[in-house]
């Protein structure tokens, strides 16, 4: 399957083309090469998923990786058996992941021409967006952990550059930054990580069969390396405390928050453990429970903050922050390789991928529709909108499918995947099943509480009248009847588990209904009491609570100050108690010894200049005094 | 006879009357005046030498014409440059020559 | 004659040239074809030395000729290049070339500068051709001099000051290095200056013994240290490089501080083994300091100029300390580093300098909203930054990852806290990149004189896409470059072999 490698090298080019040589092209000519290419690279995917889903199974019914397609030294390390690789590995979750980037990818190109028309930056707006799913590309079919990495950095990098794509205004420049410290912060942990596996496993290839040191050599520091891993995926999947860049990079264009923060880049971390799997669940099985966790407790925070934000574009962030904790949960909670039995050990592995794979679809389709909606009125605020059903009819429907979808309604996608996880989640401990079928609860209710405040609830009658909310051109209406079409069926029309399992294995979905009846009547409570508090014009019940819970409402809408805490960190602490400090020691103490020297040259050279008077007399007195001595001496 | 210690003691005088000079004037004319007595005061030594220890010999003589030769030579180019210094300075004395110091 | 004489002869025509030329024209025309010509040799040495090798020729040094020049103290003029010199004569070629165009219209005195930058490119082509510790020696003291003129004329601020402080300190470094060389060449029997002789003990060298390397090899280490802006000798570089006219800083920053590294390696780890392995730790722990220090000194300084020297620190500091990590890897991977600083540092300043042309100030708080007013070079300020901070596919990523990776195979814990202490800088350098990034680039313009600046001119295209072509370049495709450099420290790096320090206290 030599053309993958096309995958990669069209938005390459589309890249160098439009960054280069953009500015000569018009709009539309950029746009058009910037799709096509897309257009090109989405065949190529659901080529390559198909020749890979149709290659013959093992004896054992186990769909193995293929040997890497291309596989190329890049840089050599000279140290023994560590090199730096480029490669195509195309198995069950890069093919997946091919599918869902190059989807997604194409419907934000597509949905991007009406979003950005007009826009100063055009060009470079696709240029980037072909960097950045180049980077996604090749980051997925990785064969080894440093490639990873490297496209680990550039995925981060087109980020930075798409969220401060508007770099005129302070927000997003701000946000750009903070989202590339944050994530860079984190992803040095990664490296660390990298560099211990190396060391202790002497290959950095994910051919964990393969005859490397041995990976239980380390002892304890593959479970370390593995958590030092871990915390890079946390900084890019945005999980607390890492989380704080996400909601502000809501600065950028919203079809790059689809693309990027909701359904690919940030689901990264979750692919890097899914990537490295076998060794957690083999080396480091308790540590893996540190994941689910972290992924709990972020699913929780991020869940209580999505309940009051009045962004909506703040809300979608921290509820993509909680789904993401969700996938974290479910391969968390994994304890074993194993299949054939009614509650496998690794279910939440495929529970998670599922999960990533129908996330990706209804999180994007959220965005653009809210994109669309941002567009009509001008305004990422809830107070501005109320009452759009009327005006746009194709948005509305498709964001209440994805709505419907992302509260686990049946018969939509969101519903299945995470039917799966709960039921992982039992498995694993009854305490953690119940926190997160809370959690997922708490899903449905801010996301029934968004869709009432933007569709339903007081109209801006003011607002809307000076600028009339109409319905989002053909480009952007038509990728969200595609996205919603997904979520309505794959669900139930795919069987995911036949093509992604932990094991390669065909794993046969069913729904355990004594853990998907109460999921979906906790959904059903939750929307209910969203549409009670939300749904009418007044809203008595909302704003009695939040006056009741003042001080839990600020907290939360603050977003429990943890943006105050890190702003403390580094401009109270490391600018004001590090840097400072040093940049003082380095120009007064190291710069002052070496000025003292020279002063001191200089001033004892003053000092011991005036026997060099210049005056002959003084010389001759000195000399004929000196020529006395001499013969005093000489004649005694 | 005059003998050769009068002679020398007459140069002694004059040399240390030169070198009293050279220390003490402050115009740079009369320390010149005070080189120019070193100098002769020499160059009575060498006549004296000649004529009274080796009286077949003229080295002595050579020697003292030749370093009246030069103290001429010496002194002129001393008067040129004074000459010059008092153009510019109005003064010749060595204590105000600091111009070109440090 | 050896074709590696060339590299010493065309500047040296190029100055007669100069001499003559008439009026600016004649000054450029000369500078051009002389620049040209030395790109153009550096780039066909680098073809012939791959072709070679990969032919077979595998000694140490090739391309090696010698003549006697003063006899009762064995010094000859001997040339002959290795991988590692084969990559700097290449990136000094590259620099001398941009910097020619960076300085395209430089005003006054225009020809009397073009002189002292020939002279000084003439050291620097010089000391890498160069295997005899005095014709080194000799080559980096005409690297050093003509600096004091061309900062002390041509440059900004305060230009004295830094002048004199550069120049002292550097020639401080100097007597070091030339009491360190003494020592070396008496230490091995008195004989020869040649490198390659001293190292395998053949020309009549012999081993030097222990206890007088422990004297020479720190005064050499801290003599080409100063130059590579070893902590706490790095002084000199902030105002040195502040003051400094912009292909001036270009050359220093990118050529003449991997003189330093290559000094260091070449000279006083090569020769002294033993006294590498027994003190290296102590500059170990000093270059620790400078890649982490710079960094966070970087991250408050308000003077583009500043921040960019301080970060120059941070990056030669990672030079050295991945040399003293003495192991293949890492050292290649300092090699490596140097191509790439010394690319991206020149970038860095010839566009520090374009942007200090219009605007007058340097002042970052001064400066803002200038992607709209100069797109051109705001766009390449930030791939600049970028590889700086590390993006894969420039250069600086893949220096700093065969730094660590390198560095990392060292397994004991001292080793190990340096290394990840190191590593902490990746995350630094973001900082101060992005903020200088976002203050100066982003955001609108509201100095109205700002305004009316134009864009780049054609001399200053040329010269920035040359280096951005050659960082993006080293970041696609390190394979070749790697490899080649490899070859030139393998012999080291196994001569030097592995010891434990018996006097450091942290192992």
């Amino acid at each position: 399957m030599e053309y993958t490698i096309l995958i990669l090298l069209l938005p390459f080019l589309s890249f160098l083309l439009l960054g280069i040589a953009g500015k000569w092209f018009s709009h539309r000519a950029a746009g058009l090469i910037g799709t096509c290419c897309l257009a090109v690279v989405t065949i190529l995917s659901y080529m390559t998923a198909y020749d890979f889903f149709t290659m013959p199974r093992t004896a054992e019914g186990v769909i193995e990786a293929m040997p890497p397609v291309v596989n190329f030294t890049w840089l050599p390390f000279f140290a023994e058996g560590l090199k730096f690789e480029m490669g195509i590995l195309l198995d069950p979750i890069s093919v997946m992941m091919l599918i869902v980037i190059s989807t997604v990818s194409f419907m934000v190109h597509i949905y991007s021409f009406g979003y950005m028309h007009g826009e100063r930056g055009f060009q470079r707006y696709y240029a980037f967006l072909s960097l950045f799913t180049m980077s996604m590309l090749g980051l997925v079919v990785a064969t080894n952990i440093f490639q990873m990495y490297l496209f680990w950095e550039l995925v981060g990098v087109s980020s930075y550059l798409l969220i401060g794509f508007y770099y005129t205004s302070p927000a997003a420049i701000a946000a750009s930054k903070k989202a590339f410290i944050v994530t860079r912060f984190a992803d040095m942990f990664f490296l660390i990580g990298i560099l211990i596996y190396g060391y202790y496993c002497g290959t950095f290839s994910f051919d964990f069969a393969g005859e490397a040191r041995g990976f239980a050599a380390g002892g304890f520091m593959l479970p370390t390396a593995l958590l030092l891993m871990f915390i890079g995926g946390a900084g890019k999947s945005a999980m607390f405390p890492l989380h704080i860049w996400l909601p502000d990079a809501m600065e950028g264009p919203t079809p790059v928050s689809a693309l990027i923060h909701a359904a690919t880049m940030v689901v990264a971390g979750v692919f890097q453990i899914a990537r490295l799997f076998p060794l957690w669940i083999q080396y480091a099985p308790d540590t893996l429970h540190i994941v689910a966790w972290v992924g709990a407790f972020t699913a929780f925070y991020a869940a209580s903050v999505a309940c009051v934000q009045s962004d909506i574009k703040r809300v979608l962030a921290f509820s993509t922050i909680s789904q993401i904790a969700f996938m974290m949960v479910a391969l968390g909670v994994c304890t074993e390789i194993t299949t054939g039995h009614e509650h496998p050990g690794s279910l939440g592995y495929m529970a998670s991928m599922f999960h990533l794979f129908t996330h990706a679809m209804f999180k994007a389709l959220l965005f653009l529709g809210a994109g669309c909606i941002i567009h009509a009125v001008h305004s990422n605020e809830m107070s501005a909108m109320g009452g759009l059903r009327k005006y746009m009819p194709i948005t509305h429907i498709t964001f209440l499918i994805a709505c419907l979808a992302i509260s686990g309604i049946p018969p939509f996608s969101g519903f299945f995947s995470k039917d799966e996880i709960l039921t992982a989640c039992f498995a694993y401990s009854p305490a953690m099943g119940w926190i997160m079928t809370a959690i997922a609860g708490m899903t449905a209710f801010y996301m029934f509480r968004l869709y009432y405040g933007i569709f339903w609830g007081t109209e801006n009658k003011q607002l809307h009248a000076e600028h009339t909310p109409h319905e989002a051109p053909l480009t952007m209406t038509v990728p969200l009847m595609v996205l919603a079409l997904i979520t309505i069926f794959c669900g139930w029309a795919l069987n995911f588990g036949s093509y992604v399992s932990a094991d390669g294995r065909d794993y046969q979905i069913h729904l355990d209904w004594s853990v998907a009846g109460t999921s979906i009547v906790v959904a059903i409570v939750a929307i209910a009491l969203a549409t009670f508090i939300y749904a009418r014009d007044k809203q008595p019940v909302a704003d009695k609570l939040a006056s009741q819970f003042s001080s839990l409402h600020k907290w939360a809408y603050h977003r429990f100050y943890m943006d105050e805490v890190y702003q403390f960190i580094t401009h109270r602490i490391i600018f004001a108690h590090i840097s400072k400090p040093i940049a003082w020691f380095d120009r007064h103490v190291v710069d002052g010894f070496f000025n003292f020297l020279a002063w001191g040259t200089n001033a004892l050279g003053f000092e011991i200049r005036g026997l060099q008077s210049g005056s002959v007399q003084k010389y001759a007195f000195v000399f004929l005094l000196g020529a006395l001595l001499l013969l005093f001496i000489m004649i005694i | 006879m005059i003998h050769l210690e009068y002679i020398l003691i007459i140069s002694a005088i004059m040399m240390f009357a030169g070198v009293y000079g050279f220390l003490t004037r402050k115009s740079t004319l009369a320390i010149l005046l005070s080189i120019e007595l070193m100098l002769n005061s020499t160059d009575i030594n060498f006549a004296a030498f000649n004529r009274m220890l080796y009286p077949d010999g003229h080295e002595g003589y050579f020697f003292a014409l030749f370093s009246i030769a030069i103290s001429a030579a010496e002194s002129a180019i001393a008067i040129a440059i004074m000459i010059n210094i008092y153009r510019m300075l109005k003064d010749i004395s060595v204590g105000k020559l600091e111009k070109m110091k440090w | 004659m050896n074709f590696l004489s060339l590299f010493v002869l065309i500047p040296l025509l190029m100055l007669l040239g100069l001499w003559l030329a008439r009026g600016l024209k004649g000054v450029r025309t000369v500078m051009v074809i002389g620049s040209s010509a030395l790109l153009l040799l550096a780039a066909w040495l680098t073809v012939t030395f791959l072709s070679d090798r990969a032919a077979g020729l595998d000694a140490e040094m090739l391309y090696t000729a010698s003549f006697t020049w003063f006899e009762p103290l064995h010094i000859k003029y001997s040339v002959g290049v290795d991988g590692i010199s084969v990559a700097m004569l290449l990136l000094s070629s590259i620099i001398v070339f941009t910097g020619t165009f960076a300085s395209w219209q430089l005003k006054p005195l225009t020809k009397e500068y073009f002189l002292w930058f020939t002279l000084l490119s003439l050291g620097v082509f010089g000391f890498f051709i160069s295997v005899d510790m005095f014709m080194m020696f000799m080559f980096y003291e005409i690297a050093l001099i003509p600096m004091y003129l061309l900062i002390g004329v041509w440059g900004s601020g305060k230009k004295e000051y830094a002048a004199m402080k550069l120049t002292l300190m550097l020639m401080g470094g100097s007597a070091f290095l030339m009491c360190g060389i003494f020592g070396i060449f008496y230490g091995a029997g008195g004989q020869t200056m040649n490198v390659v002789d001293i190292a395998n003990h053949t020309g009549g060298a012999h081993p030097i013994d222990f206890a007088q390397q422990c004297i020479w090899f720190p005064l050499t280490f801290i003599g080409f240290g100063v130059l590579g802006a070893l902590f706490p000798f790095h002084t000199w570089s902030p105002d040195g490089h502040a003051s400094a006219p912009t292909a001036v800083s270009m050359l220093h920053a990118g050529v003449l501080m991997k003189l330093g590294g290559y000094g260091c390696f070449r000279i006083a780890m090569y020769l002294m083994p033993e006294a590498t392995n027994e003190l290296g730790w102590i500059f170990l722990i000093l270059t620790g300091i400078s890649v982490v220090y710079g960094a966070f000194s970087a991250c408050v300084q308000t003077d583009l100029k500043y921040i960019n020297a301080y970060s120059s620190v941070s990056h030669c500091g990672l030079v050295l300390f991945a040399i003293l990590m003495v192991n293949q890897t890492a050292a290649t991977g300092a090699v490596l580093q140097m191509l790439s600083h010394g690319l991206m540092t020149a970038l860095f300043f010839a566009l520090i300098g374009m942007i200090y042309g219009r605007t007058h100030t340097r002042d970052i708080r001064e400066l803002n909203g200038l992607m709209r007013i100069m797109p051109f070079l705001s766009v390449c300020y930030v791939i600049a930054g970028l590889a700086n901070l590390g993006l894969p596919g420039l250069s600086g990523f893949v220096a700093e990852m065969t730094i660590f990776v390198g560095s990392f195979q060292n397994a004991d814990t001292f080793h190990r806290v340096l290394t990840i202490a190191a590593c902490t800088s990746i995350v630094i350098t973001a900082v101060y990149i992005l903020r200088l990034v976002g203050k100066i680039l982003y955001g609108t313009c509201t100095n109205e004189h700002h305004l009316k600046l134009t864009d780049a001119t054609w001399d200053e295209r040329l010269s920035v896409i040359c280096l951005i072509v050659a960082v993006a370049g080293l970041g696609l495709a390190p394979l070749w470059v790697s490899n080649m450099v490899s070859g030139g420290v393998a012999p080291i790096i196994e001569h030097i072999g592995h010891g434990v320090s018996s006097c450091n206290p942290f192992i």
